[in-house]
Formats: C-alpha cells, sequence, structure tokens
C-alpha cells in the first residue's frame, strides 16, 4: 500500500511538472524548435533580455500588480473590518457581494467591465483602454481576496485586548493601528501577497480591459504564441519561474528563523 | 466566537468599498442583464433566442466541464489523502508543491503541452524510437486537436484547485475521530467511508465547483489545444465582444454571458443544497 502510495504521488507530480520541466529544458535549445532539441545554448535567454515588448509588458505588469495590490489592500481590509462589525443579514448581503467576483466566471467579470468602460469611453472620444481601466479592472478582482483573507483574522481576534486598551484611555484610532492592525497583519499581509500574484497572473481580465497601448506581459505572451512560437517564451518562464521559486524557498527558510526569534 | 469588536465608524469603513462594488460590479452586472435584453434600445428576446442556433456549443462545453471535473475529482482524492497522510516535513511544503507550476504562465504551459502531445511531439517521437527498437513502424497517436485534448488542458489546468480543498478539509479530520472508530472495530476501509469521507465532502464540493467553473467558461485552452474545431462557449462570448471572426455583437454576447452564469448558479446551487445535506447526515458541522 505504501509504495503504491509513491508510485501514485509520483505519477501525479509527472504530471503536474512534465510541461514545466519540457519548458525549461528547451529554453536552453540551441535550434528553434519546440520539440527537438539541438543542443545547448542561451540564445534565447539574451533574444528575450534584449526584446523591448517583452520587457516593457514586464515594467507595466509590474506597474499594475503592485499599485493593484496596494489599492486593493487598503479598500479590502478597510471593508472586513467593517464587515466584521455588522450582523444578521446585513452581514451576509456584504459578504455574498464581495463573493460575486469570485464565483463569477473571470470571462464574464471581463465582459462587464469592458462593457461599461467602453459605454463610458464613448462619451470622452478621445480616451481609450489602457492604463486607468487595467488598473480598475485589476482593484475590482483583487478586493474580494483581500477581504476573505483578512476576515479570519479578525473572527480570530482577542477583542478584550482593543477593550482593555480603550479602557486604559487609548484612543479608539491609536487603540485600532497599535492593538488591531498588529493582530490582523499575517491576513493583510498574506491579502496583499495574494493580490500582487493574481494581478501579476491575470490574463482574461486584461485581455478584455486592456488597449493596444498598455500590455501586461501575459497579453503580451498571448499575441507572441500567435506568430511562429518563439523559444524566448521559454526564457522567460523560466527566469520567472526561478524568480519565484528562490522568493518561495527564502519565504519558508525564514520563518523557522522568525519562529526561534520569537521564542527568544 | 467571543465578542465582535466594534472598531472605527462602520460607515467609514466600508464606503470606499461599497462605493468600488457598485460602480464596477454591479453596474458592470446590470449592463451585462441590460445589453442581453435589448437590441439597440428596445427590449427583445431575440437575443435569448438567438443563442439557441448555439446550442450544440453549450452543451458541448457542459460535457467538456463536466467530464474534467470528474477525472480531476478521480484523480486529486488519492493525492490529497496521501498529503494529509505523509510526513510533517512534506506536510508543510505540500500546498506549495502542488502550487508550484500554476506560477508558470499558463499559456507557455498549455503550449508545453502541444509539444508533448503533437505528432511530431516529445511522447510521439518516444514512442516511435521504442517503436524502431523493435523492428516496427508507428504512426504516433493523435493526442492534440481534439477534445481529449480540451479535457487534459483543462484537467491540467485546474488540478490543483481540487487538490487543494480536499487535502484540506482532510487535514483538518480530528485524528481521534478515527482513532475512535478503529477503538469501535472499523476496519481500514470503514474508517474510509464512514469517518474520512463523509467529513471531507464539504472540500470536494469545493473542489467540483472551483474546477468546473473555470472549466466551462475557459476559452483560451480550447483554442490552442483544441484545433478550431471544437469551439466552447467561452471562445464564443470572446468572438462577440472582440470581433476576432468579424462580428462584435455585444448583445448576442451579452446574452451569452447571461446564460453562462445561469449555468454556474445552478450548479452552485445545487452544490451547496449536498453541501448542507452531507453536514446533516454526518451529523453536525465541522
Amino acid at each position: 500500500m505504501k509504495i503504491l502510495a509513491k508510485i501514485y504521488a509520483f505519477l501525479i507530480f509527472v504530471f503536474l511538472y512534465a510541461p514545466i520541466f519540457v519548458i525549461v529544458v528547451f529554453s536552453f535549445n540551441s535550434g528553434s524548435s519546440r520539440a527537438v532539441f539541438e543542443g545547448f545554448s542561451l540564445q534565447w535567454y539574451k533574444e528575450m533580455l534584449q526584446d523591448e515588448l517583452i520587457l516593457r509588458s514586464l515594467w507595466y505588469s509590474l506597474i499594475i500588480a503592485v499599485l493593484s495590490a496596494i489599492i486593493a489592500t487598503v479598500i479590502g481590509t478597510m471593508a472586513a473590518v467593517g464587515i466584521n462589525n455588522l450582523k444578521g443579514w446585513k452581514k451576509s448581503a456584504f459578504l455574498s457581494a464581495n463573493n460575486i467576483p469570485v464565483v463569477n466566471p473571470e470571462i464574464v467579470t471581463a465582459i462587464s467591465m469592458m462593457i461599461l468602460f467602453v459605454f463610458i469611453l464613448s462619451y470622452f472620444n478621445s480616451l481609450e483602454m489602457g492604463f486607468g481601466t487595467l488598473l480598475i479592472a485589476h482593484i475590482t478582482f483583487n478586493i474580494p481576496y483581500v477581504v476573505l483573507s483578512v476576515l479570519p483574522k479578525l473572527r480570530g481576534m482577542d477583542s478584550n485586548i482593543y477593550n482593555a486598551a480603550l479602557d486604559l484611555g487609548c484612543p479608539p484610532v491609536k487603540a485600532f493601528i497599535k492593538v488591531v492592525i498588529p493582530q490582523i497583519l499575517p491576513g493583510v499581509i498574506s491579502g496583499l501577497i495574494m493580490a500582487f500574484t493574481l494581478s501579476l497572473d491575470d490574463f482574461v481580465i486584461s485581455y478584455f480591459n486592456s488597449g493596444s497601448s498598455f500590455q501586461t506581459l501575459p497579453i503580451t505572451i498571448y499575441s507572441m504564441t500567435k506568430k511562429p512560437y518563439s523559444l524566448k517564451l521559454n526564457a522567460l518562464s523560466t527566469i520567472m519561474f526561478a524568480v519565484i521559486l528562490v522568493l518561495m524557498i527564502a519565504g519558508n527558510i525564514r520563518k523557522p528563523a522568525n519562529e526561534k526569534k520569537l521564542k527568544k | 466566537m467571543g465578542k465582535t469588536v466594534t472598531v472605527g465608524n462602520k460607515k467609514v469603513m466600508l464606503a470606499p468599498f461599497s462605493s468600488w462594488m457598485v460602480v464596477f460590479v454591479f453596474i458592470p452586472m446590470a449592463l451585462v442583464v441590460y445589453f442581453a435584453f435589448t437590441d439597440g434600445d428596445s427590449f427583445t428576446l431575440s437575443n435569448l433566442q438567438y443563442i439557441y442556433t448555439y446550442r450544440h456549443t453549450l452543451w458541448l462545453s457542459v460535457e467538456l466541464a463536466f467530464i474534467a471535473t470528474a477525472i480531476c475529482l478521480v484523480l486529486a482524492y488519492p493525492i490529497a489523502y496521501i498529503l494529509s497522510r505523509a510526513s510533517e516535513r512534506i506536510q508543510r511544503n505540500a500546498t506549495l508543491i502542488v502550487m508550484l507550476p500554476m506560477w508558470m504562465n499558463f499559456l507557455v504551459r498549455t503550449y508545453a503541452w502541444m509539444t508533448l502531445l503533437e505528432n511530431n511531439g516529445i511522447i510521439n517521437s518516444a514512442l516511435r524510437g521504442l517503436a524502431g527498437l523493435f523492428g516496427s513502424e508507428f504512426d504516433g497517436f493523435a493526442m492534440v486537436n481534439n477534445r481529449g485534448a480540451i479535457v487534459l488542458g483543462m484537467v491540467y489546468n485546474f488540478l490543483p484547485y481540487m487538490i487543494l480543498p480536499i487535502y484540506t478539509a482532510l487535514t483538518k479530520i480530528d485524528n481521534s475521530l478515527i482513532e475512535a472508530a478503529r477503538d469501535l472495530g472499523s476496519g481500514g476501509f470503514q474508517v474510509l467511508k464512514r469517518v474520512i469521507f463523509p467529513l471531507s465532502i464539504p472540500g470536494i464540493i469545493s473542489g467540483i465547483t472551483m474546477v468546473f467553473i473555470p472549466s466551462l467558461s475557459t476559452f483560451i485552452i480550447s483554442r490552442i489545444l483544441g484545433g478550431s474545431k471544437d469551439f466552447l462557449i467561452g471562445d464564443l462570448i470572446e468572438d462577440f465582444f472582440l470581433g476576432n471572426s468579424g462580428v462584435v455583437n455585444y448583445n448576442i454576447g451579452a446574452a451569452l454571458s447571461l446564460v453562462l452564469m445561469i449555468m454556474i448558479f445552478i450548479a452552485t446551487f445545487f452544490m451547496n443544497h449536498f453541501d448542507k445535506e452531507a453536514k446533516t447526515t454526518a451529523g453536525g458541522t465541522i
């Protein structure tokens, strides 16, 4: 039974990682084929780093991800605190409203915002979709995830500490910053990170809500896949994957270190 | 739960959220409904009637999404179970290991499946080489540009969404319940059937929802792996909004989106119903 379990787990991870393996290996191909490996070379990395379109859209992706994550975290954290204070039907109404963009298919969220933007922009003939519409769209789909990651922390919060601070004469705003924020901070940070990554990775919503002037990386990748496939995309994906892997491992190593500090 | 803390002014805290949601979620949704039922400026049902011509596409989308969800469930349950029983060191990284592939752009990953599956792809070349060793000819399997490839693309892209909720539900099960069942004389299979499985149903339900919805509404997977033969509902919506096949028609596109939303609403409604039923038969909340 144990061996069977191990074989099964192995096969599932082969399935999950096979494409990753193919992408990484072929990023080093000296030929230009996706399927025939001709020899080792770094040419696709070099070409990728010289591709202005890729670099520019990577930059745009980062700008949108950082801005939308920060704005969504502020709005979402405030909303979570507000929702946590509510009771009864009001609370469930707000929670259901918050869930609409989560439950709705991405493509529906995307086209619904697209209709709104087209509608509004048609009044201002000169404007077209771009940075603004993209940022708004990303903030919109990020907010619910921030709310959902902050709420459990608020529920698990010991309200006595906050009340104690008030009893001891601490003004509410100061008590909020000094007592509440530190307690919900893990939720706020994980919401921020989730919003950042969702935004960085988003294709569907950006696809319908970005103009030709301001394209994020996934959009550029999509338009590149329509032309004859270039292994530059493999090189790009491999670098991004490596960066994320390093960040993840660093995060995992840092955690135990922090715990040790706390124990001291 | 304890007392809820009233922090700050409720209205002030909720104001940015409420206004943002009204302007960028509710109004757009209302616009979808408005466009679906109008034609230029007057009320009409013709958009919805027109969708009837696409009934085969709608049915195919449901069918493929259903198959993909079922395969995901069958594949995910055992691996979630294995992970939930693994050593602490593996468990600490389980989520990371399952999520990691999703950090690579999904278009590039889906293209990598092309590389693996296509006629001159890696798998067929390997099989051909193998056949050559035995001195026989092999034409290769037709593994791409068909419905099977679309389902594979869905299963591949959404499998982690099935594994993770089931895994979470399984790790939450109180070990003393399992021990109690053992002490009372249940065998391994009995424990699985009577204790572990019923308690993991909430995870299964959210897994099914999280796989079915994106599978039903995908539009890129079908385009890359399915060739141009099998259009799904997502592809139709894209076409009507962006005019890739020459016709832009927001009204029909909105009507299709409305139908998609209704299908998903019905599906989630059923799933929630199952969830409640499961909770009452399992004897209490988890």
